[in-house]
């Protein structure tokens, strides 16, 4: 199962989306995400977008203030999550138009549906940002 | 667009998402929340609440959730919520529940009835919505209430509620793979589905499938090449392309799968030549997915039966990663190679710089990578180089976790290729001394064992040499502050057994030290047990040596110390102490003979000495003994037990019927196979009975002998034995087998590799003299000789080259830059390529995006139009995120001019695609820089002050688009 986690944290490494694809408890969490985000925020341009912690590996990518990061197992494409962190990022921005960080906060629900879409069990079932989206635009007309 | 639409929430949401927005810090935050949670819990307990305020409320407890806060309290609305009618609720209350409860929630149970009404819904989206939730909230025990439910599903005419019931089916064969043991075919059967959404999702349950059962689904490998081949011929619909690679995350999937498929599979793989070969040539080396995309090319050639076309092209992309600025491709480059050198090995060498240069660089994820590579690369010639990197890098880091897992690859790697006993023993010392506690206790017996019994030559001068090289550096060692446990006991262990025998040392000397240890780690009872056996052997070898005893002041006073010690075992031990210095020389000396670790210990079963005891005892008219498997009242008494056992450790209840007692022979043979485990058989029995069933219960057994008992004494024999390593046995057996030979305290994490590198490493070992010198050379110039002179030019000349990228490392080079200038030249050589477009291409990309000269790009320079496209999309992460919108509005202005250019590029590169080709690009830059991009950021940002929430100084980015 590839994809573990998927995490958006802000600079100041507040979470704005947290979606977990194995369970782990409330404290646990807090703790991986605190331990990942600091590796994570202490990195430079330079770096590589990849981090190892613990059994996990952490790609991360950073847009503006939001760092988007996702948590997968060793034997993951690193740099096709990186793409995938993308892809998503690019479906946000058709559906609400210069997504920024704001747009996530105030439709954190809607996030999560898109990714819902895209993520399944852990791994990467929907690629098409028509797909993605015509489900949540199909209930924004109907509500 | 929706965002707007989607305004309409209460004031109260707005502000709480605004104060979170600008907490400044996790205090602040926590404060909101918890002022939030008591609001919450009065509200939302309020009768009649509307349900579009109920909406609100529970994405509310999202964000308490999501800030580390407990919200439980609100859980069971949530799943009130999966009730409602409307579509968005019931969406909303499914993914709050997703999010709270895990599948073994009491409140789950509540669900599964929903779930149920709900995957027989009309509306396409309600069953998706249910779907969604059946892969997060089922478990085992659920399954069967909703299976034929999501198979029904597998054939509605909607592709996207297909998908979803793959993918629940899937999820229940995770949880249980027998559950879905007999639809394992709907797999098969939905990879031929028309929607290319289908077949793609289908492609994880299938990976997983084939991950553990390669051989059922060799007939499959021509449908996936087929499909690959679709797939990179562009056959799919455009919606799936990205960055104008065709469905790139199929493609990659299904290289993995055709990987699994290929491996070891001489015709299977040949099918796959072609289409990997093809997409090796269309792949664009320029964005970030189409290197995704060949590097699983590469994870996919050395995985199937090699290919000498397709090694080279693997090797080509291999040497463009490592030549790249970026570090994400050195990365995957670094790991590529790791992959490559299994089936080539030959390749590493022409990469030996960059690999240098990567481990030299200040980034620890491409650091710890570059050593993953190293220790597959690891040989008798350059393994003292790579150990000492390995340590001093162990040294320097603070994460326990990786330091225990290199720590465990330097040990491994020391015995595998130790060059001489004394760096052996030295490198352990290291090891052992800055992550002693970190290290598996096993590696510690290891080195006892080793220690004890040498490494395997004949060599009795060789062993006694590296006894005393140990002893003399543990006595130096043994003083300093802080040792860890698990070293201190090898130290003991070693001085106990070896301290006195070369008489370098006298036993007064070694048993002073023996205290001192036990005095300063007065509470690891673990060391101090450790000690006073050492002090016992030592004793125990003065006497039998016929020396006088003269214990000194501190041992005595130590020893009366412990035979008071509330420690039952250090008790036990002292007394034992005291009880062997009161006897003669003899006896000492056949209680403790001197390096006997390794002696087999007999024990003669039938108990001879018995025999009169027993005679006298049957002529005074005793019953002679009948053993247990004759007294027939008893075999079914045991037999029960065991089922006990059986039923004991899995803590279920067993359905089906009670097994019949079983005849007394396969009683016999159950405790046998219980002999694996920790259980002891309880009692001797007559072997002839056993020897026949014995091959079929413990195959492992076959070639070590034919008595049960003797089998064990066996195991331990080869633990310490000598003989082991001189045998034929272990290459020619296999694995398991030599695990249990070799590698009995080996460790667990590497079996595989272990047991393989073992041949190799004991082959290499005996070949090294016959290695010729040119390799010789070759290595050292690589890492060998002395490593410091050989590294440092590599890094000077690469300040040459890349002049500013590496200021930081570069401080301590300056002195060694003259050294061997023969090496450097060459460097250079390699390190400047010829300036192909390729590289070119990349340094604009990561560098300088944003200085591209837009009038340039109307020229209808081809190479810089994509690089700027790439530069837009592939390179947002590298570069700043002010860069990004500088650079998307340089873009952003000729984008007609653009967009025209892109339609007769594609119309010139392919004529066939032409049309779609050039309609995703257009269509591709819209999107991404939509039209009146300042009006729209603008007019958001009017909306939301409006509503009341202004950016603050603290927090200015959130309304910084993402995508800029």
């Amino acid at each position: 199962m590839g994809i573990r986690f998927i995490l958006m944290v802000n600079k100041q490494g507040q979470t704005r989306l947290a979606q977990y694809y194995e369970y782990l408890t409330l404290e646990e969490r807090r703790a991986l995400e605190g331990e990942i985000v600091r590796k994570c925020l202490a990195r430079n341009e330079q770096q590589c977008s990849f981090v190892e912690h613990r059994n996990y590996k952490i790609v991360y990518r950073r847009y503006a203030s939001l760092f988007f990061l996702v948590g997968v197992d060793n034997d993951e494409n690193e740099l096709a999550i990186l793409e995938f962190i993308h892809l998503l990022v690019e479906t946000m921005d058709r559906h609400f138009g210069n997504v920024c960080e704001l747009d996530i906060m105030f439709h954190l629900e809607k996030a999560h549906f898109m990714l819902e879409e895209m993520v399944m069990n852990g791994c990467i079932v929907e690629t098409s940002k028509s797909n993605i989206l015509s489900p949540i635009q199909l209930m924004d007309k109907t509500s | 667009m929706g965002s707007q639409g989607g305004f309409g929430q209460s004031k109260e949401f707005l502000d709480l998402v605004k104060s979170i927005g600008e907490a400044r810090s996790k205090a602040e935050e926590d404060r909101i929340v918890l002022h939030e949670i008591e609001t919450l819990k009065r509200r939302i307990a309020e009768p009649d609440i509307p349900k579009r305020k109920m909406k609100e409320y529970i994405i509310r407890l999202v964000y308490v959730e999501m800030l580390g806060h407990d919200a439980s309290f609100g859980y069971i609305h949530a799943v009130k919520m999966t009730h409602d009618d409307s579509l968005l609720l019931k969406r909303t209350g499914y993914l709050a529940v997703t999010l709270f409860l895990n599948e073994d929630h009491d409140l789950i149970i509540l669900i599964v009835n929903t779930i149920q009404k709900d995957l027989k819904s009309d509306n396409y989206l309600v069953v998706c919505a249910a779907l969604n939730a059946v892969c997060k909230l089922i478990n085992e025990e659920t399954i069967p209430a909703v299976l034929p439910q999501v198979v029904e599903l597998l054939g509605h005419p909607k592709e996207a509620v297909r998908k979803k019931a793959i993918m629940a089916l899937h999820r229940f064969y995770q949880r249980s793979p027998s559950s879905v043991a007999h639809l394992i075919s709907q797999f098969r059967k939905r990879l031929c589905d028309n929607d290319p959404g289908v077949m793609g999702a289908t492609l994880c349950p299938l990976f997983d499938l084939i991950t553990i059962d390669v051989n059922s689904y060799k007939d499959l490998v021509i449908s996936f090449v087929s499909i690959l081949k679709q797939v990179a011929e562009r056959r799919l619909p455009k919606s799936y392309d990205y960055h104008q690679m065709a469905a790139p995350f199929i493609q990659i999937r299904l290289l993995k799968i055709l990987a699994l498929l290929g491996s070891g599979d001489k015709q299977a793989s040949d099918s796959m030549y072609t289409v990997v070969g093809d997409i090796f040539r269309k792949c664009d080396s320029l964005s970030n997915i189409g290197n995704a995309v060949l590097y699983e090319c590469i994870c996919c050639v050395s995985s199937i039966y090699p290919n000498p076309k397709l090694l080279e092209d693997a090797a080509d992309v291999i040497s463009r990663f490592l030549k790249s600025d970026s570090h994400n491709l050195k990365y995957m480059g670094i790991d590529a190679l790791g992959r490559l050198i299994k089936i080539s090995p030959e390749i590493a060498e022409q990469h030996q710089l960059a690999v240098i240069d990567c481990l030299e660089d200040p980034d620890d994820t491409l650091k710890r990578k570059t050593f993953e590579l190293l220790y597959k690369m690891t040989k008798s010639s350059n393994v003292e180089v790579i150990v000492d990197r390995m340590i001093d890098y162990m040294i320097s880091i603070n994460d326990n976790h990786y330091k225990t897992e290199i720590a465990s690859r330097c040990v491994e790697l020391a015995e595998q290729f130790a060059p001489s006993n004394h760096w052996f023993i030295q490198t352990m010392n290291k090891v052992f001394e800055h992550a002693g506690d970190l290290v598996n206790i096993k590696v510690a017996h290891n080195l006892m064992r080793l220690i004890a019994e040498g490494f395997g030559e004949d060599d009795d001068t060789a062993d006694s040499q590296l006894r005393s090289s140990a002893v003399e550096s543990y006595l130096h060692i043994i003083g300093e502050p802080k040792l860890p446990s698990v070293f201190l006991q090898v130290i003991c262990w070693v001085l106990g057994e070896y301290g006195t025998v070369d008489g370098k040392f006298s036993a007064s000397y070694i048993t002073g030290k023996l205290c001192d240890v036990a005095e300063a780690h007065s509470n690891d009872d673990t060391v101090k047990a450790y000690a006073v056996t050492a002090l016992m052997k030592i004793y125990a070898f003065e006497m039998a040596a016929g020396r006088k005893l003269d214990m000194l002041p501190e041992c005595q006073s130590l020893i009366e110390e412990l035979s008071a010690s509330h420690s039952t075992d250090l008790q036990q031990r002292a007394y034992e102490l005291q009880a062997i210095i009161s006897l003669d020389a003899h006896a000492v000396e056949s209680i403790m003979p001197p390096d006997a670790s390794c002696e087999d210990i007999e024990i003669n079963r039938s108990l001879p000495f018995l025999d009169i005891y027993v005679q006298q005892s049957l002529e005074k008219g005793a019953q002679p003994y009948v053993p247990e498997n004759e007294r027939s009242g008893m075999v079914n008494m045991s037999n029960f037990r065991n089922q006990d056992q059986h039923e004991g450790s899995t803590h279920t209840l067993r359905f089906e019927a009670y097994e019949l007692p079983k005849p007394s022979v396969a009683s016999r043979v159950s405790p046998v196979s219980h002999a694996s485990g920790t259980e002891l058989v309880p009692v001797p029995e007559p072997s002839y009975p056993r020897e026949i069933h014995q091959a079929a219960s413990i195959p492992s057994a076959l070639d070590t002998g034919p008595l049960e008992l003797k089998l064990r004494l066996d195991g331990v024999q080869k633990k310490w034995g000598r003989p082991t390593y001189s045998s034929a046995a272990p290459s020619a057996s296999n694995s398991t087998s030599q695990k249990m030979v070799n590698g009995v305290s080996q460790l667990d994490g590497v079996g595989n590799i272990n047991s393989k590198a073992r041949d190799v490493s004991y082959d290499s070992k005996r070949l090294q003299v016959e290695i010729s010198p040119e390799k010789q050379k070759l290595a050292a110039s690589l890492f060998g000789g002395s490593s410091q002179t050989q590294k440092r030019p590599s890094s000077a000349s690469h300040k040459v080259a890349k002049a500013s990228s590496h200021a930081g490392e570069t401080s301590q080079v300056a002195p060694a830059v003259s050294v061997s200038a023969e090496i450097t030249t060459e460097k250079k050589i390699s390190l400047q390529p010829p300036p192909d477009l390729l590289d070119l291409g990349e340094a604009t990309v990561t560098g300088s995006a944003p200085s591209i000269d837009p009038f340039k790009q109307l020229e209808g320079l081809l190479e810089p139009t994509q690089v700027t496209s790439e530069g837009n999309h592939g390179a947002v992460g590298a570069t700043k995120a002010p860069d990004i919108m500088a650079q998307s509005s340089v873009v952003a202005d000729p984008l007609p001019t653009k967009g025209d250019e892109f339609n007769l590029l594609s119309g010139l590169s392919n004529a066939t695609n032409k049309t779609l080709y050039g309609e995703t690009t257009v269509m591709y830059l819209t999107q991404s820089n939509k039209g009146p991009n300042p009006k729209d950021s603008l007019e958001k940002d009017a909306l939301v002050r409006q509503m009341g929430v202004t950016p603050s100084s603290q927090n200015p980015n959130l309304f910084r688009d993402l995508l800029g």
